[in-house]
Parts: C-alpha cells; sequence; structure tokens
C-alpha cells in the first residue's frame, strides 16, 4: 500500500532526513519509534504533504500512484488520514459541520452521493461513542477549549468518520492520561481491518500496550536502524535508544 | 509561493457602468452650486439656508487627519456634486422609468418591477445623485409608514423632515458631515409611526456610476413610539481608476420602546490589486436612543472601498435603553479601513455592545476605534466590547484603539481582544481532512464573523457570506 524509497528531507536547510526505506501492506500496523528529533514527526508530516518539508531525493508511492504528484487535499482524498500531535482550533466552526464538509468532499471524489445534515448525524452519533466523546461536542467548535486529551480523541472520531486507507498517528500519546490513552487505543483497534493500514509514530512504548503492531522501526538521525516485531519496542523499553545507539553506531 | 500569498484575483463583480444620459453639475462646489442642487430637487427656502449654513461652516473646517489611513489630498473643487439620469418627465409609474436603470438593477440582482420583486423587502433604489424607485410604497403606506426618496419626503412630509434633520448628526459635527448638510443630493427617508412594526425589511441601494462625482446621500429614519423597523443598506460601483468620495450621513431617531435594526453590507468599488482606483467612504452614521427603553442596532459588513472612515454610533438617552455595534472588515490588496463605533451612555441602566472583527489581508490596514462613555448621569450602565482581528499573511496589519471615558461609579465597562492569524496550519489541517484552501478558508472567515452574521437578516446573512468569500478569495491558497 505505501512504499518510501530513499527518503530525503529537510526544513529551512536542516537536514533531517536521510535515507528513509520502509514499505507497509494492507493490514498491518507499523510503529516508528524513536528519540526527539530523530525525525519521526517529519516523516509523517511529509506523508501528509505539509508545505514546510522539502524533499531533496526518494519517492513515496501510496497504491501504485506517487504521492509526490499529489496535493495535501487529494491526499486525503486517496485515503491517507494523519492524526495531528497538535491539533488546530478553528473558532466558530461545528466539528460536525467541519467533518461533514471533509467527508463529503472525500465521498464526491469517490463518486459517492453526499450526506444530509441527518445522515451525517446518525453516523458522528454512532462514531462519537467510540471514542466516548458526549453530544456536545456535536456543536462546540473544532478543538476550541478542549483539554489536551479531548483533542486526540477528536482526532480519531475524525479518523473513525474520514475511514482512510493509511492512517498515520503522529505521537496521538503524547499528553493522554491513562483512561485516555485506553479510550483512543479502543477508538484504533476497532478501525483495524485487513485492508487498512496503520502507522503509529511515537516516542513510547506504553501506547503499544494497547495497539499491538505488527512491525517495530526504530529511527535516529533520520533513517530507521533497527526493524522488528512488537518485542523491539519492549526492548527499548528496558533499556532505552542509548543500547541500539551503541549497537548502530559503535 | 507560500500557499497564502496566492489568492487575490477575484474582479470585482459589479464594476460595469451604464450608459445613461444624465444631468450635472458644473465641477467644483461654490454656493452655486448649492443653489443649483437645491432648484433641481425645488426645494423649500429653509432647506436652502440649511444648505448655505452649513457650507459656510463647512468652509472654516479643515479635513481631519486623525484617522489612521493615508490616501492623498482630496481636491474639493474637481468633484462633480449632482448628477442624475436624465428624464423628460415627472414618472408616475416604475413602467416609465429608463429600462436601462432597470437593467442597471437587475444586473445588481436588484429587481425593481414588483412582479420579480425580492419577496418581504422593499427598495428604493438610489442611481448617482437622485432616487430612482422605490418598491412596496403602496403596501406600506397602508400602514401609515413613509418610505421613500429624502426628496420627495422635503416635499411630502416637510414638517417631519424639519424636525428630525440635524438633530442627531448636526452640520457642525464633523468635516464630512457638514459637507454632506450642503451638498447631499438624495438617500431615503423612512418613517414608522406609533406602534406600527414594519412587516418587511426595508431597503435602500445605493449605486454610484458617473465618473468624478461623489455620492452624498442622507438617511433619516424615525421609529416613534413601540415602533420596530430592520433596515438595510447595499452599495456598489463600476471599477474606475480615480478615486470616488462618497460620503453620507445617516440619522436614526427611536423614541421610546421603539427598535430599530440597520444593517449594511457595504461592497464599493475597493481600486485594484495596486491599490488604484475605488471610492473614499467616509460617513458619519448615528442613532439615538431618545425614548425609554428603545434600542438601536448596527450590523455593518464593510468588504469594500479604497479607504473606509465611518462609525456607526449610537447615543444612548432614554433610560434603559440599549445600543448595538456588530461589525465585519474586511481589507484586502491595499484597502484601508478606519471604523469603530461610539457608544455614548446618558440615560440610567442603559446597555451597548461591541462586537467587532476585522479582518486583514493582502497589505489591508485594518483598524478599530471605538469609544464608551458614561456620562455622569448614566447610572447603572453596562458596555461589552469584543475586538478580534484576524490576519492573513504578513503583509497586512490590524490596530485597536479603544476609548473609555466613565464618569460615574455604578456603570461597568468590559473590552476584550484578540488577534490571530489564519495560520498555514489551520490550512494545512483542512486540507488533510480533504477540505480544499478556498472552502477552508472561508470556513475559517466565516466561523470568525459568526457572531456578527447572526445578526443580519437572513437573506443578506447569505449574501454577506459570499461576499466575504468573494473578496478574500485569491488572499489564501
Amino acid at each position: 500500500m505505501l512504499k518510501i524509497e530513499n527518503l530525503h528531507a529537510q526544513v529551512a536547510d536542516k537536514k533531517i532526513l536521510n535515507g528513509i526505506n520502509l514499505k507497509i501492506s494492507k493490514g498491518e500496523v507499523h510503529a516508528i519509534m524513536g528519540p526527539n528529533g530523530s525525525g519521526k514527526s517529519t516523516l509523517a508530516q511529509i506523508l501528509a504533504g505539509h508545505p514546510s518539508y522539502e524533499v531533496t531525493e526518494g519517492n513515496i508511492y501510496f497504491d501504485g500512484k506517487n504521492l509526490f504528484e499529489m496535493d495535501v487535499e487529494n491526499r486525503a482524498k486517496e485515503g491517507i488520514f494523519m492524526a495531528f500531535q497538535y491539533p488546530v482550533e478553528i473558532a466558530g466552526v461545528s466539528n460536525s459541520y467541519f467533518l461533514r464538509t471533509g467527508l463529503n468532499e472525500i465521498r464526491k471524489y469517490h463518486g459517492e452521493e453526499s450526506l444530509d445534515a441527518i445522515q451525517f448525524l446518525k453516523l458522528l452519533r454512532e462514531k462519537m461513542k467510540l471514542v466516548e466523546m458526549d453530544e456536545t461536542f456535536i456543536h462546540r467548535p473544532v478543538n476550541q477549549g478542549y483539554s489536551g486529551g479531548e483533542k486526540k480523541r477528536n482526532e480519531i472520531l475524525q479518523m473513525a468518520i474520514l475511514n482512510p486507507k493509511l492512517a498515520i498517528l503522529d505521537e496521538t500519546d503524547s499528553g493522554l492520561d491513562i483512561d485516555a490513552l485506553r479510550i483512543v487505543a479502543n477508538g484504533v483497534n476497532s478501525l483495524r481491518s485487513n485492508d487498512k493500514a496503520i502507522l503509529l509514530v511515537t516516542h513510547y512504548q506504553r501506547l503499544l500496550n494497547y495497539i499491538i503492531p505488527d512491525f517495530v522501526h526504530v529511527l535516529m538521525n533520520g533513517v530507521i536502524v533497527k526493524s522488528g516485531g512488537k518485542d523491539l519496542a519492549l526492548e527499548l523499553e528496558k533499556f532505552g535508544y542509548d543500547k541500539i545507539k551503541d549497537e548502530v553506531f559503535a | 509561493m507560500s500557499t497564502i500569498e496566492e489568492l487575490v484575483s477575484k474582479e470585482y463583480e459589479f464594476g460595469f457602468v451604464s450608459n445613461i444620459e444624465s444631468e450635472t453639475a458644473p465641477r467644483g462646489l461654490t454656493e452655486d452650486t448649492i443653489h443649483f442642487i437645491s432648484q433641481k430637487k425645488n426645494e423649500p427656502q429653509w432647506l436652502l439656508d440649511y444648505r448655505l449654513k452649513a457650507y459656510r461652516y463647512w468652509l472654516t473646517l479643515t479635513e481631519p487627519d486623525w484617522p489612521n489611513v493615508n490616501y492623498p489630498k482630496i481636491d474639493y473643487q474637481n468633484i462633480i456634486y449632482y448628477s442624475a439620469p436624465k428624464t423628460k418627465k415627472e414618472i408616475k409609474s416604475l413602467d416609465e422609468i429608463d429600462p436601462e436603470l432597470l437593467r442597471t438593477y437587475e444586473k445588481l440582482g436588484i429587481s425593481l418591477t414588483e412582479q420579480k420583486r425580492m419577496s418581504g423587502v422593499a427598495v428604493d433604489a438610489v442611481f448617482d445623485s437622485v432616487s430612482v424607485a422605490t418598491t412596496f410604497k403602496k403596501n406600506l403606506s397602508e400602514l401609515g409608514i413613509i418610505f421613500g426618496s429624502f426628496s420627495e419626503a422635503v416635499r411630502e412630509h416637510p414638517d417631519l423632515v424639519k424636525k428630525y434633520l440635524g438633530s442627531v448628526v448636526p452640520y457642525t459635527d464633523n468635516f464630512f458631515a457638514a459637507l454632506n448638510s450642503a451638498v447631499f443630493s438624495d438617500g431615503s427617508f423612512c418613517f414608522i409611526p406609533s406602534g406600527v412594526r414594519c412587516p418587511m425589511e426595508l431597503s435602500t441601494y445605493f449605486r454610484i456610476n458617473a465618473a468624478e462625482t461623489g455620492q452624498f446621500e442622507r438617511t433619516l429614519i424615525v421609529a416613534e413610539d413601540n415602533a420596530y423597523v430592520s433596515y438595510l443598506e447595499g452599495c456598489t460601483a463600476p471599477i474606475r481608476d480615480t478615486n470616488q468620495l462618497h460620503a453620507a450621513v445617516v440619522e436614526i431617531i427611536a423614541l421610546n420602546d421603539a427598535e430599530v435594526k440597520y444593517s449594511t453590507v457595504q461592497n464599493w468599488y475597493a481600486g485594484d490589486k495596486n491599490g488604484i482606483g475605488g471610492i473614499y467612504n467616509f460617513v458619519t452614521k448615528r442613532g439615538k436612543c431618545v425614548g425609554k427603553n428603545s434600542k438601536i442596532s448596527w450590523t455593518q459588513v464593510e468588504t469594500g472601498s479604497a479607504i473606509t472612515w465611518k462609525y456607526p454610533s449610537v447615543i444612548l438617552q432614554g433610560d434603559n435603553s440599549i445600543g448595538e455595534f456588530y461589525s465585519v472588515a474586511v481589507v484586502n490588496n491595499h484597502q484601508q479601513a478606519d471604523t469603530g463605533t461610539k457608544m455614548i451612555h446618558i440615560g440610567k441602566n442603559t446597555k451597548s455592545t461591541i462586537i467587532s472583527k476585522g479582518i486583514s489581508a493582502g497589505q489591508g490596514h485594518n483598524t478599530y476605534r471605538g469609544l464608551v462613555k458614561m456620562s455622569s448621569t448614566a447610572i447603572n450602565s453596562r458596555n461589552y466590547t469584543q475586538c478580534d482581528s484576524m490576519l492573513i499573511g504578513n503583509k497586512c496589519s490590524a490596530n485597536t484603539f479603544p476609548y473609555i471615558e466613565v464618569k460615574n461609579t455604578t456603570s461597568s465597562v468590559e473590552h476584550e481582544a484578540s488577534t490571530s492569524k489564519i495560520g498555514e496550519d489551520q490550512i494545512f489541517y483542512c486540507k488533510q481532512r480533504g477540505i480544499n484552501s478556498e472552502n477552508a478558508i472561508s470556513m475559517i472567515i466565516n466561523g470568525f464573523a459568526k457572531e456578527v452574521f447572526k445578526n443580519l437578516p437572513m437573506e443578506f446573512a447569505v449574501e454577506a457570506q459570499k461576499l466575504l468569500g468573494i473578496t478574500l478569495e485569491g488572499s489564501v491558497g
């Protein structure tokens, strides 16, 4: 589904990614772990198409299509979703209006009928249960005045509504208490299926206790230095990133 | 190019010129010009005297330079002060109006033929210096409501005009009010008698067509005891590369328990991308809550004009009276706006609310300037002010100048202000959810201005939202 080849990228002349290779197939859950500044979030942002990052070398293919030929909204319409590390506030725009607009754009792209307000509300209510959000969030402005945990749950709600093929979760666990973490993880797990893939970007192992990955990759200085199964995350938790650093750069 | 710099270029939709033969005053301003205007309109002596007094007073004034706007000096002798479509005879019905005029208004989306009228809205159409048509007059007059051109009101209801003209904005008020009082040509007059609730929206549509002509209209709205009216004003002008002056005066009087709601969607030509041309909109608008429990509410959506200078205000004289000001002011390209309000509290238990939303894009300058004054007599009065500014891109600016004067110990004044920026991040977020940048901008802007839009009459709220989208189209990409 996703193929990243020799990806090099920089932001404002600072090199961040130095040759990433990664393949994700349908049904898989991959976790990218790494210390601060290793380039994890940059990778997520580049997949979504953030304009601040400049790709200097390499290719990314999504379902066989060249990702760099698609602009941000077309990537979304093709089925790439990113849960933001810092969800953005939009004053005066209700959650339901925002999401319905997005969903209908995506449906239109696939030649599907738009949902009217009533049909959408039904879908929204159903998905809100999944992330245990109460009904007041239907009309509250997007992310404005939400707690950190509420913002993250709202990201998962959006994911559930937009139903992407590839979901990228950028540090979705950061700043969550244990209850919120469980709710978010439940939301993500309920979306796991054979025809979808999930890419988790995280600093800590604890999210992976709830969302069990198929593959774990360790990112350092902009390259994947080690890949393995879910046990690799436990190893990291136990010995820290320094041990891997010693192994790799010894 | 950053996405934010990209979007600046929907052509102004109403920039066409109508080919209409008109009768104009000679260029420049002297006492002769005033005699000319007064004579053209067959005015009574008292009104001519009023104009001349205003003119002589105006000569003693200098143009104010305190607004936070820049423009080359206006040559007041190089303006044409009167221009009217030529008519061969008195028009008795809409059928006799020059079809070209009717077509002009059709093109603007305003139908003057009553068969195709906007439902529930009576329109007074002002073309350059004169009112060309008023719809629904008959239906309204059955209720005792007078709605029509100012000139007609001078002829048919001189006592009312004489009683209220200048009672809220005296000609001594300021430079542009004095100029307007001297040369005003036409405008709307609206009178709602005691106990009548006006059943439809009253609306005036101002159109400047002739070149190098100033428009100096005068609007007077009187709501007697227990009366209610909702009034809307719309404006457009052709695209021209010279600046044109629009210096209007609007006066509103609300007696006991009366309510007047005044909404403006201002879409004068704003000049081109390089700041060439456009209307100078220097307007004095003021309402007076004369009676107790009266209410005057201003809602404005300001998207056009090269320069906007206006402060729709309320004098809260009657006890328990209420003043409101809701404003969205948008500047793009090289537009400049210095706008806000004055709430002058005189009566007891008076209340005012100010919600101002400034949006700056391109190289626009947007200034909010507001005065809240609690006089010593205005005991137990309250004001709440909220001024929010939104910046799009990084070449524009926003300023807020609140003035607060409190002369008693029982009143309270609250002021909140914020500045935000439509960031790449907000747009990126929307795009990541499948929403393209144009829709994202319009969504963000409309969310920002929502508190103001909800105060507009339904039909106009929709129009205003669209207009905002058009005005900012191209300012973010």
